[in-house]
């Protein structure tokens, strides 16, 4: 069954997800990228919202494979706009939202596959003239003009954003993970392709693409006036050893040489 | 009096060869001398003071260096600071052919690793031509508190330091380098690519910009060919590709791209800011949010309390976690023992934790514990057995009954919170 969200109510918020062909980690196969699916997920969620799915790329069977799982979490119908294997995918993916333009545009941060600099997303809202932001977490609460959103930091932090509508907002590993993705919808579901033209990146094709090679190790270089320092770092132990040690103190001296440690690392701010 | 010390390998040599007849006066003349331990007496018989021989060494014990290094070249060798590294070279760039651009993250006000290696990738390009050296000027938003710019290769540094550039601002902070790329027009822009910060500033520097950065940059090269002189090497297609490209004006690089500037001394004076538009932000910044500690990864927390086996009191040890804060940790004993879920267990069979701040209550530090640990900052720990192996990696131990010293925190936390709560009602 179609999600909710997908028929198009009067009044209901018009999001557009920005898909595109992923590639497994490990055995190289096409897939829904990670973290477009979450982005779709996080559209999903959303109350009273038309959800439509945008992808701009080539139409051969891996590709569709791919982009049928999408299709997979609820959804009828994708908009495939067709591209050659060398084009730049970001005017016609301009001109299609300057057509239909969405309140809010959700997207991975990165393709899996491609030359995946995670730029797409910033050069869409500069020629679009929307903000943009970063990290989703989570979609608080929507209001006709702004939108109120989780942003994920590093060690699990979250920040609270209010964003003008409309809005680009990219999503990476902090989202909730996708929902699975069912055979049957897979397979009902329309690819309705629409033509644009194809503009080759002209960049792309002047650089070499290899298969990454593995980064060499940083040795750790002693640099040092005499050989007996040279010597005494390298029959180093590793740890340290130059901690304070309390002996003999009561439990309230104890307690208190550990809160200034953690008031000096700044770990105790958020008490209250 | 200059740092430099001059040597004189000849009187070196004689103050080490003890049979040269101008041994005596040359030890007086380098200083050694001071209480000679040999000297011909009245008879012209040779006297000799034992104890005046040697030196004491850095554990109270007297030791006899025979092999020259401390007659000869003194107490402190030549370029020693003191403390092992040699001396750096001061270097001045005073009209630079060109400006290198560094936005360094400054997590916490200081400079990361990444930071410092990208400072490094900076050097590399600054000073690629001897003949027109280029100044690196790094741009840092806010307050830093990093004192060690110079010694991180920085020439020139421009503090933009406004309250609308505070906190998630990235459209102001835009703007204000917008106005730094008219105004000082640098040949390169360097930023980490990392998740927030440097990652996402640098992509929104090139799409205003115009330019197609090099994302995920992990490596450059020589090359005249191209238009600035490089040929980068960058990560792509999340890890699975290496492209090798000219090097664009912008570029993102990775962490240990180069290596950080570890022998000059760089002078890092400060450069006044322009005038900073008035930019419109669409994006506004609420503030941070609480979070459940319980609810953050072990792997990601940033302060965890570890419990192990010498926790009697279970119900004293969970309230002091909530009452501090912190992200609940276990050893495996507490988890086989079934006190703990095996989610919370730290150490080489469970998480590898990154915590900032580690506290291990009756934890006595079994090696594949430490090895969880491993990449914290700072370790505290709380035990009875003062010669266990958990004191030896803390950073501050405390000796004593776990349950009265967490009770005593709890204590102690809460007055300081009660103490801060009445602060903010007087303001």
């Amino acid at each position: 069954m179609p999600h909710e969200t997908t028929k198009n109510a009067a009044g209901a918020l018009d999001v557009a997800v920005l898909v595109s062909v992923g590639r497994h980690p490990v055995t190289g196969r096409t897939r829904r990228a990670d973290q477009d699916a979450r982005a779709v997920e996080a559209a999903l969620t959303l109350n009273k919202a038309h959800v439509r799915l945008i992808h701009a790329g080539r139409h051969e069977t891996d590709s569709e494979t791919a982009l049928r799982g999408y299709l997979g979490m609820g959804f009828e119908g994708l908009t495939l706009i067709e591209q050659t294997r060398d084009a730049d995918v970001l005017p016609a993916l301009t001109s299609t939202l300057r057509e239909a333009p969405p309140r809010l545009l959700l997207c991975g941060t990165r393709a899996e596959t491609g030359e995946g600099s995670g730029l797409l997303p910033y050069l869409l809202a500069e020629s679009l003239g929307w903000p943009i932001v970063t990290g989703l977490a989570e979609i608080e609460r929507i209001e006709p003009e702004h939108v109120t959103l989780l942003q994920a930091l590093p060690r699990g932090q979250r920040r609270r954003l209010r964003v003008r509508l409309p809005a680009v907002i990219t999503v990476d590993e902090a989202a909730p993970a996708p929902r699975q993705s069912a055979f049957g919808p897979a397979r009902r579901g329309r690819l309705v392709v629409s033509e644009q033209v194809s503009r080759p990146d002209a960049a792309l094709a002047g650089w070499t693409l290899e298969p990454a090679r593995p980064r060499p190790k940083r040795l750790k270089v002693v640099k040092a006036a005499s050989a007996r320092d040279r010597f005494k770092a390298a029959a180093a132990k590793a740890e340290g050893g130059g901690g304070q040690v309390l002996t003999d103190a009561t439990p309230e001296q104890g307690a208190e040489a550990i809160v200034k440690l953690l008031q000096d690392e700044g770990v105790l701010r958020r008490l209250l | 009096m200059s740092e430099i010390v001059r040597r004189d390998p000849r009187k070196e040599w004689i103050a080490r060869n003890r049979l040269h007849p101008e041994h005596l006066d040359v030890l007086a003349e380098l200083g050694e001398g001071a209480a000679p331990s040999e000297w011909p007496g009245p008879n012209g018989r040779i006297r000799r003071d034992p104890h005046a021989v040697g030196f004491t060494g850095p554990n109270g014990i007297k030791r006899i260096d025979r092999s020259g290094v401390q007659q000869g070249a003194g107490r402190s060798s030549a370029g020693d600071r003191g403390d092992g590294q040699p001396a750096r070279q001061r270097v001045e760039i005073e009209s630079p052919a060109f400006l290198v651009a560094v936005v360094p993250d400054l997590a916490g006000g200081r400079l990361s690793s990444h930071d410092r290696d990208l400072l490094g990738l900076a050097r590399r390009l600054a000073d690629a031509d001897p003949q027109a050296p280029g100044a690196v000027v790094a741009i840092v938003f806010g307050e830093a508190r990093e004192s060690g710019f110079a010694e991180a290769g920085v020439d020139r540094l421009v503090t933009l330091d406004e309250p609308r550039l505070a906190g998630y601002a990235p459209e102001a902070r835009i703007a204000a380098l917008s106005a730094i790329e008219e105004s000082l027009s640098p040949r390169h822009w360097l930023l980490p690519d990392s998740a927030l910060g440097g990652g996402e500033l640098g992509r929104r520097l090139a799409a205003r910009l115009g330019e197609r950065p090099a994302a995920g940059l992990w490596q450059i090269e020589p090359d005249a060919g191209s238009a600035l002189g490089w040929h980068a090497t960058c990560r792509g297609a999340a890890g699975s590709l290496d492209i090798r490209r000219d090097l664009p004006r912008v570029a993102l690089a990775l962490a240990e791209c180069a290596e950080p500037v570890s022998e000059t001394v760089h002078a890092a004076r400060p450069l006044a800011p322009p005038a900073l538009p008035e930019a419109f932000s669409r994006v506004e910044d609420l503030g941070a949010v609480a979070v459940d500690p319980a609810s953050v990864a072990l792997g990601e927390a940033e302060f965890i309390l570890a419990a192990g086996n010498g926790i009697r009191d279970w119900e004293g040890y969970h309230r002091a976690a909530t009452a501090l804060g912190a992200t609940e940790g276990a050893s495996r004993v507490a988890v086989d023992d079934g006190f703990m879920p095996r989610d919370r267990q730290v150490g080489a069979t469970g998480t590898w934790v990154t915590a900032r701040v580690y506290v291990a209550v009756g934890i006595s530090g079994a090696i594949q514990h430490l090895q969880g640990i491993q990449r914290c900052d700072k370790v505290v720990a709380v035990n009875v057995d003062p010669g266990c192996d958990m004191i030896k990696r803390a950073d501050l131990a405390v000796i004593g009954d776990s349950a009265a010293i967490l009770e005593a925190l709890v204590t102690r936390v809460e007055q300081a919170r009660q103490e801060d709560g009445g602060k903010r009602d007087a303001a």
